[in-house]
């Protein structure tokens, strides 16, 4: 029983962070209709600049938190200028298209100077153990600091004047310009915010679990099935679906054979996509 | 008259070069994982076979009967896919007429592969693929050099139960062909060594998270855990374990740790013992070709890494067909073919003999595994052959908690 | 507004006037004929990867080309015609032909199932459900024992002997999978001359306008859902019995039906002649780029820059390219 108990905790503590994986991916599908393939990518680059900074300069794991963000943010900016802004308002295949060609880019790249070797950031925290169960110190930390960065994420959108702009944007693209929002600015803006989540995701899960170049993908799977679960271009909803995805991990594995999960996975993501054509609580109107 | 004869000649003379080349050259073909997810194993390899091809042709080739002939080897990139293997393999033997052929690394791959090598009938010797049904459907020409997966935790299960024969044992392994494999056999042979097995799942290899996992592991109270997958799961298990604070006596984890990475891990890899194929340290007397600790010089010398088994066993590969070239005396199939099945040898991988029977014929009967566990020797953290106990360069650290 | 059949002639008997159905015959002709040509086995199987991505691009251009549905899990058929039909051959012992008719039969009357839950979602949610069919099937079939579960399903040699002995096999099955990709090739081309594509091809345009103006969309959809599905689930049973071997991650595996998408890019959208073309140049590019000492390691960069390229320049692909120069190519490369 306690076992359970402790499974569900976990579970919570690790679907956090998912959901954190998926903030940025609903972010820019919710603004601006592009299904950002490249975001594995930039979570793995994430993972990597996190081992770069403890390993190569040195600095203590959570202290990369920010320069990763910046990071983050600043490669967001290049890459809507190189291959989403040119695909903005077309057909959804072309957006799919131009980030997935890329993503295969930086993969590519990836692969042929690190291979598929593993990478490993060792980070020794105290846990909270509890009878014969321990919650590990990079657990507790990493499910803290994506809830400071949700309520963060939740006051720029919905109390800054950027952040405003951004929803308005999402909700009604000409209405915005009509109004003197500078929509192209604003979208690049909201690109880069996605990207840079998606990196500090990456760091995040760089200090629970090992990696290598190829880690990103699941992480992007789980990033669609959480944003589908939480609703499109709902950051506090992605956040609900990245636990609500840990719960189902955490819960089902004590009572059935673990290689089950990704059926439940999955095929509760066909049903709520098929159920909620829209997503369960959509950002969007139209 | 004359004149054409001498051209006829001289034509000859000019020919002859081009027919020597060919006339003393064996070429030897195999696909390598250069990209996809196999690329890292699939490199050490190809280091492997490269060091016995440079051996051999420096010391003039391999002799066969009365000539010597040198080895050229001439490989492609599967990209780790089936469909690739057989378009490979076929230009290998029709467009570049390899004569023999190494395996490609993966059992799947290996099991792809084996269709085009056995209707063209040649001879394929496998040194990465452990996988042993490829060898039950009835090959005539395939050959499987290192330990097969079903023997992959023997060496395991006895060293535990030399240690403590009632432990409780949890077995949790990838969902792979390959691991399921290696667990299966591992479940019978514990069973019959009288352990309670306590738990037996395979997890997705796709799982990032093992809490859910390990947690199962604790709640089943078990004293001893042995199994995992390839890299990134096996490794993962070995860190959260750790976090987890789970304090198993004994971990025996797949495949993760015998790479030099593992030691990234810190504290989290200490104890952890893992089935080798082979390790630099092992102590075999060969009867044919170098010690271990020569091969590992030559291949220091040469890469400037220590070889990992994957390299000890494509140069034992090679060591092998050479040997059976030997004694077959000719390039001949029958001949060649005959001779590995009457093998039984030791060599720096280990102990090599095959199975002849046609329900396995091909399948490593005599290799055994090693079991190497991660030990703290003067602050650094070390590989140590600890089982068997004939072969061991460190005792076995147990319990672990 | 598409093709000068006259009233008076059969409905079909146009579509022989056409210079794509010769073209596609030529093609036929030409992939049985070159490897035959002394005896070529080298070219035979570079062949059948280009006749697979061929047959894959085809069936995938369905939906994506003309209605506009970007199916990026259409591996999944593949995949599970390779299930059944190896599951047929090796457990109950069935004859190749008959097991591969079956699979893309079974295939595609559950892709009409399924067509009709994810067809009512659009866009990018179409696409990504697409994903979790894949996902969710791959993950079934890894729990289910009778198919192998994870281990997968090995088929033992003497399965080759009814077709007379491993090496005529590996040509008869080509010829098979050549005969399904001239198939693919002319299933695009009636449907695209038919009422049927006709529909399709306004679900396209603008779907909304496409059901106010009349056509039955749902029913539509789901048809040329489970059409796409048929002949790539009969190539996916020759194609796992060839390689003797099958397990979920290689059935399943998503960069094949993304190559696919790729290659309908790279040849152009909504065309018949685009996903062979494309696949052609796509199977020559990357022969080249693995065997090449310089860009091995780096193919996939090119790939993904390349299709960058495309996407952002020439979204028309090849023949979109091709049209704008010399349009009269319309009428005869379609």
């Amino acid at each position: 029983m306690i076992g359970i108990l402790a499974s569900i905790i976990d579970g919570v503590l690790v679907g956090s962070v998912y959901g954190l994986a998926a903030m940025g991916l609903t972010l820019i599908w919710g603004v601006m209709d592009v299904v950002n393939l490249t975001h594995g990518a930039m979570i793995v680059a994430g993972m990597f600049a996190l081992y770069l900074a403890t390993s190569a300069l040195g600095i203590s794991p959570y202290a990369a938190l920010v320069p990763i963000f910046i990071g983050g943010f600043l490669v967001g900016i290049m890459l809507y200028w190189v291959a989403v802004h040119r695909v903005i308002g077309r057909p959804p295949l072309m957006s799919l298209l131009s980030t997935f060609s890329v993503n295969l880019v930086l993969i590519g790249l990836g692969t042929a100077v690190w291979g598929t070797v593993l990478f490993n950031v060792p980070v020794s925290l105290p846990g909270i153990s509890w009878q014969r169960y321990t919650f590990p110190g990079t657990h507790l930390l990493a499910a803290a600091l994506t809830v400071v960065i949700a309520g963060l994420l939740y006051l720029f959108l919905y109390h800054t004047r950027i952040g405003k702009a951004v929803r308005a944007v999402a909700g009604n693209r000409e209405a915005a310009e009509l109004v003197g929002i500078p929509t192209t600015r604003v979208l690049s803006l909201a690109f880069a915010l996605g990207v840079a989540l998606a990196g500090v995701s990456g760091m995040l899960i760089g200090t629970m679990f090992p990696f290598t170049v190829l880690s990103g993908d699941t992480y992007q799977l789980k990033g669609f099935v959480v944003t589908v679960l939480g609703g499109l271009g709902n950051p506090t909803g992605a956040l609900l679906g990245g636990i609500a995805l840990g719960l189902i991990e955490g819960l089902a594995t004590p009572f059935m054979p673990v290689s089950w999960t990704p059926v439940i996975e999955f095929a509760l993501f066909v049903a709520v996509l098929i159920a909620f054509p829209k997503g369960i609580f959509a950002l969007r109107r139209s | 008259m004359k004149s054409i004869s001498l051209m006829v000649a001289a034509a000859l003379v000019m020919a002859m070069p081009a027919l020597a080349a060919d006339d003393n050259t064996i070429t030897i073909g195999m696909t390598v994982s250069q990209t996809g997810a196999l690329n890292v194993e699939a490199v050490a390899q190809m280091q492997g076979f490269e060091l016995w091809q440079d051996q051999v042709n420096a010391a003039g080739g391999i002799k066969v009967g009365d000539k010597h002939y040198k080895v050229h080897l001439v490989s492609y990139d599967d990209q780790s896919q089936g469909g690739r293997v057989q378009q490979l393999y076929t230009r290998l033997i029709v467009q570049d007429k390899a004569q023999f052929l190494f395996g490609p690394y993966s059992s799947g791959l290996v099991g792809t592969a084996a269709v085009i090598s056995e209707q063209y009938g040649k001879i394929l010797l496998v040194t990465g693929g452990a996988e042993p049904k490829t060898y039950e459907l009835g090959n005539k020409y395939l050959f499987q050099v290192i330990t097969s997966a079903d023997h992959y935790l023997t060496g395991a299960v006895d060293a535990l139960h030399s240690k403590d024969p009632h432990a409780r044992l949890a077995l949790v392994y990838s969902d792979d062909p390959f691991s399921k494999a290696v667990a299966g056999a591992a479940r019978d042979q514990a069973k019959e060594a009288g352990f309670d097995v306590v738990l037996n799942e395979a997890y997705p290899p796709t799982q990032t998270d093992f809490s859910p996992i390990i947690n199962k592991i604790i709640s089943a109270k078990a004293d001893a855990l042995m199994g995992g997958g390839h890299y990134a799961d096996g490794a993962t298990m070995a860190r959260q374990l750790y976090d987890q604070k789970a304090n198993l006596k004994w971990v025996t984890i797949l495949v993760a740790p015998d790479s030099d990475k593992f030691a990234s891990l810190g504290p989290s890899a200490v104890g952890i013992t893992t089935p080798s194929q082979w390790e630099p340290q092992v102590a075999y007397k060969p009867d044919f070709g170098p010690t271990p600790a020569a091969f590992t010089k030559a291949f220091e010398a040469k890469f400037k890494v220590e070889p990992d088994y994957r390299a000890g066993a494509a140069y034992g590969g090679g060591l092998i067909l050479q040997y059976a070239l030997e004694k077959a005396g000719s390039l001949d199939r029958e001949k060649v073919a005959a001779a590995l099945n009457a093998t039984d040898l030791t060599i720096m991988l280990g102990h090599i003999k095959f199975a002849t029977d046609p329900q396995h014929h091909g399948l490593q009967i005599a290799h055994e595994m090693v079991l190497a566990q991660w030990q703290k020797k003067n602050g650094k953290l070390e590989r140590q052959v600890v089982w068997p106990l004939n072969a061991k360069t460190a005792d076995l650290i147990y319990p672990l908690h | 507004m598409r093709h000068g059949a006259a009233q008076g002639e059969g409905r079909y008997a146009g579509l022989f006037r056409r210079p794509s159905f010769w073209i596609i015959a030529l093609v036929i002709a030409a992939f049985v004929i070159a490897p035959l040509i002394g005896n070529d086995v080298e070219m035979r199987e570079s062949l059948v990867l280009a006749a697979i991505y061929i047959i894959l691009a085809s069936n995938v251009n369905l939906m994506l080309g003309y209605a506009g549905y970007v199916n990026f899990g259409s591996i999944v058929f593949f995949g599970l015609g390779g299930y059944v039909c190896v599951y047929l051959m090796s457990a109950q012992g069935w004859p190749l032909a008959a097991a591969a008719l079956a699979a893309g039969v079974a295939v595609s009357l559950l892709a009409l199932v399924f067509g009709l839950g994810i067809l009512r979602l659009r866009g990018a949610y179409f696409a990504l459900a697409t994903i979790g069919v894949n996902e969710a099937v791959q993950a079934v079939v890894a729990n289910f024992n009778p198919w192998g579960g994870s281990a997968g399903l090995y088929l033992s040699p003497r399965l080759f002997l009814p077709l007379g002995g491993a090496m005529q096999a590996l040509w008869v099955i080509y010829f098979l999978l050549v005969a399904v990709m001239g198939l693919s090739l002319y299933l695009s081309y009636v449907i695209k001359s038919s009422k049927f594509g006709l529909g399709l091809l306004a679900i396209g345009q603008n779907e909304d306008a496409a059901a106010v103006l009349g056509v039955p969309t749902p029913l539509f959809k789901a048809l040329a859902y489970s059409a796409s599905a048929f002949l790539p689930a009969i190539a996916g049973g020759l194609y796992f019995f060839k390689s003797a071997f099958i397990q979920p991650t290689d059935a399943f595996d998503l960069t094949l039906s993304t190559e696919a998408i790729v290659i309908v890019m790279l040849g152009g959208q909504g065309t018949i002649t685009g996903p062979a073309l494309g696949a052609y140049l796509y199977e020559e590019l990357r022969g080249w780029l693995l065997t090449s000492e310089t860009f091995s390691h780096f193919q996939l960069v090119v790939s993904g820059a390349l299709l960058l390229v495309i996407v952002l320049f020439a979204p028309g692909g090849l023949m979109g390219w091709l049209y704008g120069r010399w349009p009269r190519l319309r009428k005869v490369l379609e």
